[in-house]
């Protein structure tokens, strides 16, 4: 009987932790997605993001020595990868915004540029290092460790539940509903929808579609990135690992859909999908190739599209205008 | 303060390449007063009120509000003159409720408070009338409830002049005369209205001086009061021109395409046809006249079988051969039966060409099923393409060039030259001279005259009234859907196909 709880809890703080970096990845194509901008270059984010995040807290633990802390390399590492995700989205939004190319190759193309920019950084990190790019015990405890003190995370089932998480958990819980508050919420919010749903209508109504669409774009852009670098400081042990990233990004394309391009979705849509990510190590059938268990995130997406066609609420819909470009004189 | 009027034009012109919308127009309205701008298509009316409504600048001229000049470049700017316009196409974010649409793009500060919002909405809809629910989603609304939405759009804006496109061509009666009276609440409150219209009946319920456009020129204003429907068709429709086409008389006409009853609808359950009748005969040329909309696409659409009938039979009779029913037959079956159709719509490549393929490719759209196993015969659309650019002299720098980048008279050539080719026994044509010049608008003519003279039934869809009575033996009159009337081009007045047009059976208004 214990042994079952045990099992459950550890099953379940292990989906957290594999959750977590879809979380961001996730809910910063959410972002993008809701202004219209359909970008495709999720995967090439977060490797880049990945990539950059963990050569931001290598160079600043080289540079710093022993008296590195460890609160200002996790913060170091946050906007080095939000900052490499935001330069991949401004190419993403100057081409289908301003040059009006077509979303799906454009990104595409992004995931191929991302995808090599992050194994460039990667493994010319380790080469200079010849070996594997590591950071100090201590600097990895600031990225992989719980911010509550172990009183709390020593409370039987709760405490491992609630409290055992490193603090990229925490903060991509707290984004998810401030995403969600601001979409649902505020004027702004209301105004992105708008331009997401029927840019013809916000144009006319006097939004700036152009900006609501650069300004969304590339946060989410750089949130998504973020979600890599979570994956390479935390689950990755802050070791620059690219077959572990690779399909992190079209997982959250996926998610982005089942979570029918509702932020507050993602909270336990990521973590459900984390559990199937890792369900091959912690749920093994004999004879059943791992392979498999990596397919059914996207069997999952594909029954909720399913499931959402035949409900047709109107609510459940793709931003209207998702994936067109908008000119003004083509009315 | 008699002199200082709500909104004024003063010489305003508005071009659209070689195209004049708009020549001069001096127009002025007052405070209270709802103003009908009356014309037929293409008569600039629409032109003229996106210049006030921020959608267009003018080429030259002023336009005053309150006595002052002012300068609109967007429709923001016309929002702090005050001045809102409701299209004719809904601007709505269909997933949004009433109000979020209301309150979309406002420039207001603090929380977006939908509570006061939806206070306010109720506040306006029971000042004039409106019945409305604000936390309604869209996409669950009648036309009628969206248009609603416009209106308190504009009005929470604090719009005090208001124009409305064409606002009652998707409502039903009833929701008309909510409309109407709605309208006269607002008149009463003060606002100046701008109905666009072409609809007479309307014109004189509901508005208090009409203004009349023709062909981009102001004809005349004049008061409600003191005009009558037939004066009002004589300023819009105007004198006769001569254009001296080549008309022969029908010889041997026999029935070819006898329509009985047909009723088509729309997507959305609005009747488009209602009840239609006629016969078209071969060797002769029907026109269809009516305002865009009135049922003329729907019509040809479902003689080609495009569009589900909802009842009704279309039975076609082949020279020397028994009689068919055409309804429910595959779009293929009934063009291989000899029924073409060369259908211009306003984008011209919308429907028939393919812009990125050439002549060649364009022809072969029609004869994609020929050819041997999985290949397409090539041969012999690439010699009807040959012929048809010796024949109407298809500018373009050879058959493969695309067509998109074809001038649109050279594109329209292409169009109808394709279909004229499969040797139809009926050909029907939609605009199929808009925008061209004069020159290839005869060539066309000329082509449906020989067609007519081979024994062809030619159904024409015409906005011109002119060409319409110099080319047709028999022009259809189209009113929402129904047959107002089939005349005799030769006998009728333009006067009497206008009449038709803008109310069925050409009765005076009530």
């Amino acid at each position: 009987m214990m042994g079952t709880i045990d099992f459950i809890v550890a099953l379940i703080s292990a989906a957290v932790l594999n959750g977590a970096p879809l979380m961001f990845g996730t809910s910063g194509e959410i972002l993008t997605q809701k202004s219209g901008n359909m970008n495709l270059g999720v995967e090439g984010l977060m490797f880049m993001g990945g990539a950059f995040g963990l050569l931001g807290a290598f160079a600043y633990g080289n540079a710093a020595g022993d008296s590195a802390s460890g609160v200002v390399a996790v913060l170091i590492s946050l906007l080095c990868s939000f900052a490499a995700g935001v330069a991949g989205a401004l190419i993403f939004s100057f081409l289908t915004i301003t040059l009006r190319a077509n979303q799906n190759v454009t990104g595409l193309a992004l995931t191929i540029f991302g995808t090599g920019a992050g194994q460039f950084v990667g493994e010319l990190m380790r080469i200079r290092v010849g070996g594997n790019v590591a950071i100090s015990n201590e600097l990895k405890l600031a990225f992989s460790g719980s911010p509550f003190p172990a009183a709390l995370q020593n409370i039987p089932v709760v405490g491992p539940l609630l409290f055992s998480y490193n603090v990229f958990v925490y903060l991509g819980v707290i984004m998810i509903i401030v995403m969600h508050r601001f979409l649902n919420k505020t004027r702004k919010g209301l105004y992105l929808r708008a331009v997401g749903e029927s840019p013809a209508t916000a144009d006319a109504a006097g939004i700036n579609v152009t900006r609501y669409r650069y300004i969304a774009t590339v946060l989410g852009g750089g949130i998504s990135a973020i979600g890599g670098m979570v994956y390479t400081m935390t689950i990755a042990g802050t070791v620059w690992n690219h077959t572990g990233l690779s399909g992190e990004g079209w997982v959250a394309v996926a998610l982005v859909i089942f979570c029918l391009w509702k932020p507050i979705n993602s909270l336990w849509g990521s973590v459900l999908f984390g559990a199937l990510l890792i369900l091959y190590i912690r749920l093994p059938i004999p004879f059943l190739p791992t392979q498999i268990y990596k397919v059914v995130p996207y069997i999952f997406t594909a029954l909720v599209l399913i499931m959402v066609s035949i409900r047709q609420r109107r609510e459940d819909q793709p931003p209207a205008a998702l994936g067109t470009a908008y000119f003004r004189e083509d009315r | 303060m008699e002199s200082v009027h709500a909104v004024e034009f003063k010489g305003v012109t508005k071009r659209f390449g070689h195209n004049t919308a708009n020549d001069h127009i001096d127009l002025y309205v007052d405070k209270g007063v709802i103003m009908a701008l009356l014309g037929e298509n293409g008569s600039g009316k629409t032109t003229l009120m996106n210049m006030l409504a921020g959608i267009y600048a003018p080429d030259e001229g002023q336009i005053f509000v309150d006595g002052r000049e002012v300068s609109i470049t967007s429709p923001k700017v016309a929002f702090d003159h005050h001045i809102g316009m409701i299209h004719q196409h809904f601007r709505l974010v269909d997933v949004f409720t009433a109000a979020e649409n209301i309150v979309l793009g406002l420039e207001e500060k603090g929380r977006l408070d939908l509570k006061a919002a939806s206070k306010r909405i109720k506040e306006i809809s029971a000042k004039y009338g409106f019945d409305i629910d604000p936390d309604k989603k869209v996409y669950e609304m009648s036309v009628s409830e969206k248009q609603t939405v416009e209106i308190i759009k504009v009005l929470y804006r604090g719009a005090d002049i208001l124009i409305l496109d064409e606002p009652t061509a998707v409502l039903t009666p009833q929701e008309i005369e909510k409309l109407f009276k709605v309208m006269k609440a607002m008149r009463a409150d003060g606002k100046v209205i701008i109905i666009i219209t072409h609809k007479l009946n309307e014109v004189m319920e509901v508005s208090d001086v009409v203004a009349v456009l023709r062909k981009g020129h102001h004809i005349k204003t004049v008061r409600t009061a003191q005009t009558t429907p037939a004066e009002l068709t004589e300023l819009m429709v105007g004198r006769k021109v001569a254009l001296n086409i080549d008309r022969k008389e029908p010889v041997d006409p026999k029935p070819r395409l006898t329509i009985a009853e047909l009723t088509v609808r729309d997507g959305d359950g609005i009747k488009k046809l209602d009840n239609v009748g006629f016969i078209a005969f071969g060797g002769e040329i029907l026109g269809i006249a009516g305002i865009a909309g009135s049922g003329q696409k729907e019509l040809l659409e479902a003689i080609a079988g495009l569009r589900e009938i909802e009842s009704g039979t279309i039975v076609y009779t082949p020279e020397g051969r028994h009689p068919e029913q055409l309804v429910g037959k595959s779009p293929m079956a009934i063009k291989e039966a000899g029924v073409a159709m060369a259908f211009v719509p306003e984008d011209r490549l919308g429907m028939g060409l393919v812009g990125g393929m050439g002549m060649t490719g364009n022809m072969m759209l029609r004869s994609w099923t020929a050819g041997k196993g999985i290949f397409v015969d090539r041969k012999a659309p690439e010699k009807l393409a040959a012929d048809v650019l010796a024949d109407l002299e298809v500018v373009t720098p050879g058959v493969d060039y695309p067509v998109r980048k074809l001038s649109g008279g050279n594109v329209q050539k292409v169009l109808v030259g394709r279909e004229i080719a499969s040797a139809p026994s009926v050909l029907m044509t939609a605009y199929a001279v808009r925008g061209l010049d004069i020159n290839t608008s005869y060539t066309i003519y000329n082509l449906l005259c020989q067609q007519k003279e081979k024994g062809v039934a030619v159904i024409f869809v015409g906005e011109d009234l002119d060409v319409l009575l110099e080319l047709c033996d028999r022009i259809l009159v189209l009113c929402g859907g129904q047959v107002s009337g089939i005349v005799d081009a030769r006998t009728t007045t333009k006067e009497e196909v206008g009449l038709l047009m803008t109310s069925v059976g050409g009765k005076e208004a009530n």
